[in-house]
């Protein structure tokens, strides 16, 4: 096997909660992200869902180098990039490039889309020389889909959906090995998301891309992913190849998290069990003892509470080799099947 | 029928013209019903919707046509005053983002029980007995505490359950909901649709839900009307529509979503994008992005023609759709 492109280990970030002015007193920390390990391998989407304070965010700020995080690895190519600074820094940065949620925000509305995608070129002005810049920038246009004239306009007069393909297009810019994706299609309408995620697919093969994709969509990390990492405050609990977390998941918060999933085939609604969690997600300043998800969890049981359970092969899968065998952080896995197969028409290429 | 909107136009002056938001919509919803309005942004759902409530910001919105009928009353013709009585009592909303809908001035048990000051003439502690009754009905837990405190207390979930709350107060015949769960997460927009449905169960409530969800869509609607561009391209009973879709737009979302059961080849994409507002294509306004159209889609304007004896298809080349 070579090498994982990738590699994260013990990836820590509290952000310190502290009282007083002058004598500031760290009273507690926010555990946004709270020990996560994951490999990325070249040219393989690994989806990372979760619901919204999971720390999915924090994890893809810590990849680019958006956020310093408090302890753990990121290991590039083999190279601890946490602790590189200066050129070195800089350098490995070119290679990892972040796609943002929020097309409307992400995007300076007082550059024209050619500087905005061009801005890499300044910042890393050994990617491309200074005469052929502009051509780049409308090569990068044609790439993702849009009219290379547009070079000179400016985001407001961009639908919402042509403006993520500016920000990827901006992504593409330094052609990195890795993107990092937070959310890229979930401020856009259904019409418009199959656009962008179609053109994330054909984009990889063509520049052989890896893609760390964050989303709370489970359709839609299904459909791109290659491998899958469910977070749970600050946690991934459960990581596999995309069948064997749809199909076979063994941890009950990924159940849980795939029957409350909406499907569109009104005939699953009798005949598909939904595992409703009691509560909401506890704060991430007092994260419970033990297993963090026992306080929502069905199967909660006293030795939850004393023991944190580790993300590993569940040791009654250990000697199976079926596809309930994958890392699963829970003390009592058992495989439940929880998403039906839909009953509805056969998908199609839609009329014509 | 509960509720009929018949033929409703709005339309909306901008700086780029007019903006026909609402062009010729009409559906309905029964008690004990619900129907879904289906559409992406744009489409003239939330509009649609504002314009029933009877709170549609005029201007820059205008009615140009078309009534609301209300148990067989025309709300349109209503003063400003029978509306208000109308609205809350006989109808309510549940709006998206429940944080900016509550007084954050304001604790919840205030709010909900302003409701029953102003409209019930009730006694502050009568209304407050009735606000923790309320909480406790949308299992918020330990609703005698948590009633003196402020919405910023709240989660999102338990937000939109004192939303609900508010919405369910005066015991409306008829819930407007839109989006109320797009905001949350799985786990909890289970929660919160299954209260939804439990309520309206058990007051026999007629409710309209606006969402751009088909996951949602196939879990809770009876009815189903999709929208584009101000229009109503389809309506249906929900089995049926899934199952085979008489519009090519509706076909395009059913196949541009990935599945959960399964891993994808390359998703269907419907091309290009919704039209602007203020210069709907003529002829039928999907043409420029569909698939069958033909000369005739782009001249002729297509009725709703009927499907069986349930269904519409404001598409000329419905029977190809649905037969393919």
């Amino acid at each position: 096997m070579t090498e994982p492109i990738l590699e994260v280990s013990g990836l820590v970030k509290h952000y310190p909660l502290t009282r007083g002015v002058l004598f500031k007193k760290q009273v507690g920390a926010v555990k946004a992200v709270d020990g996560v390990d994951f490999h990325l391998d070249a040219g393989e989407t690994l989806g990372i869902v979760g619901e919204s304070g999971c720390g999915k965010s924090t994890v893809a700020k810590m990849l680019v180098g958006l956020e310093q995080p408090t302890a753990g690895r990121i290991r590039y190519r083999g190279e601890d990039i946490t602790r590189l600074s200066g050129k070195a820094l800089k350098a490995v940065r070119r290679n990892i490039q972040m796609v943002f949620q929020d097309p409307y925000t992400s995007l300076n509305p007082r550059m024209t889309v050619g500087d905005i995608i061009g801005e890499a070129y300044e910042i890393h002005p050994e990617a491309a020389p200074k005469g052929d810049r502009r051509r780049r920038v409308r090569d990068l246009l044609d790439v993702v889909g849009l009219n290379p004239e547009y070079i000179n306009r400016y985001p407001h007069q961009f639908s919402g959906g042509q403006r993520q393909r500016i920000g990827i297009a901006r992504g593409l810019a330094l052609r990195p090995e890795i993107i990092v994706a937070d959310e890229p299609v979930s401020a856009l309408d259904v019409s418009v998301q199959a656009q962008v995620i179609n053109l994330m697919g054909r984009l990889q093969e063509e520049f052989h891309l890896s893609y760390v994709f964050i989303a709370h969509d489970l359709s839609i990390v299904r459909h791109i992913s290659d491998r899958v990492g469910v977070m749970y405050l600050g946690r991934i609990v459960e990581t596999g190849r995309d069948a064997e977390i749809y199909d076979h998941p063994t941890h009950p918060y990924t159940q849980a998290l795939l029957s409350a999933v909406p499907v569109p085939d009104p005939e699953a609604r009798e005949h598909r069990e939904r595992i409703i969690l009691a509560g909401d997600v506890p704060s991430p300043t007092n994260i419970p003892s033990g297993c963090r998800f026992r306080t929502r969890c069905f199967k909660a049981r006293e030795r939850c509470a004393l023991e944190v359970p580790l993300l590993a092969v569940p040791a009654e899968f250990r000697g199976t080799r079926g596809p309930a065998a994958h890392d699963s952080a829970c003390h009592f896995a058992e495989e439940i099947r929880v998403v039906p197969p839909e009953t509805g028409r056969e998908h199609g290429n839609g009329p014509g | 029928m509960l509720l009929e909107v018949r033929d409703l136009h709005v339309e909306f002056r901008t700086r780029d013209g007019i903006a026909k938001a609402v062009n010729g919509v009409s559906y309905g919803v029964d008690a004990g019903r619900t129907l879904a309005v289906l559409g992406e942004s744009g489409s003239g759902k939330s509009v649609t919707a504002q314009t029933v409530m009877g709170i549609l910001d005029v201007p820059p919105g205008r009615i140009t046509g078309g009534e609301v009928l209300f148990e067989g009353r025309d709300l349109l013709k209503l003063k400003e005053e029978e509306r208000r009585t109308v609205r809350g009592a006989e109808m309510a909303m549940i709006f998206q983002d429940a944080l900016s809908s509550l007084n954050p001035v304001l604790t919840v048990g205030d709010q909900l029980a302003e409701m029953f000051t102003v409209h019930r003439g009730m006694s502050r502690r009568d209304a407050r007995a009735r606000a923790v009754e309320l909480m406790d009905r949308v299992r918020i837990p330990g609703a005698r505490e948590r009633v003196k405190q402020y919405p910023h207390q709240f989660s999102g979930g338990m937000r939109q359950r004192i939303m609900i709350a508010m919405a369910m107060a005066l015991e409306p015949k008829l819930i407007i909901a839109d989006e109320p769960t797009t905001a949350l997460d799985v786990t909890v927009q289970a929660q919160v649709m299954d209260l939804l449905a439990d309520l309206q169960r058990e007051y026999d409530m007629g409710l309209i839900l606006i969402t751009h969800d088909l996951g949602v869509v196939a879990d809770v609607a009876d009815e189903i009307a999709v929208m584009y561009a101000g229009r109503i391209v389809e309506t249906a009973p929900v089995h049926e529509i899934y199952k085979a879709p008489a519009h090519p737009y509706t076909r395009g979302l059913l196949d541009s979503i990935p599945r959960l059961d399964q891993k994808g080849r390359e998703l269907y994409a419907i091309k290009g994008l919704p039209p602007s507002l203020t210069a709907i294509p003529p002829g039928c306004a999907f043409h420029p992005r569909c698939p069958l159209a033909r000369d005739v889609c782009r001249t002729d304007e297509p009725p709703l023609y009927q499907v069986g004896d349930t269904r519409g298809s404001a598409c000329h080349f419905w029977r190809e759709c649905l037969h393919d």
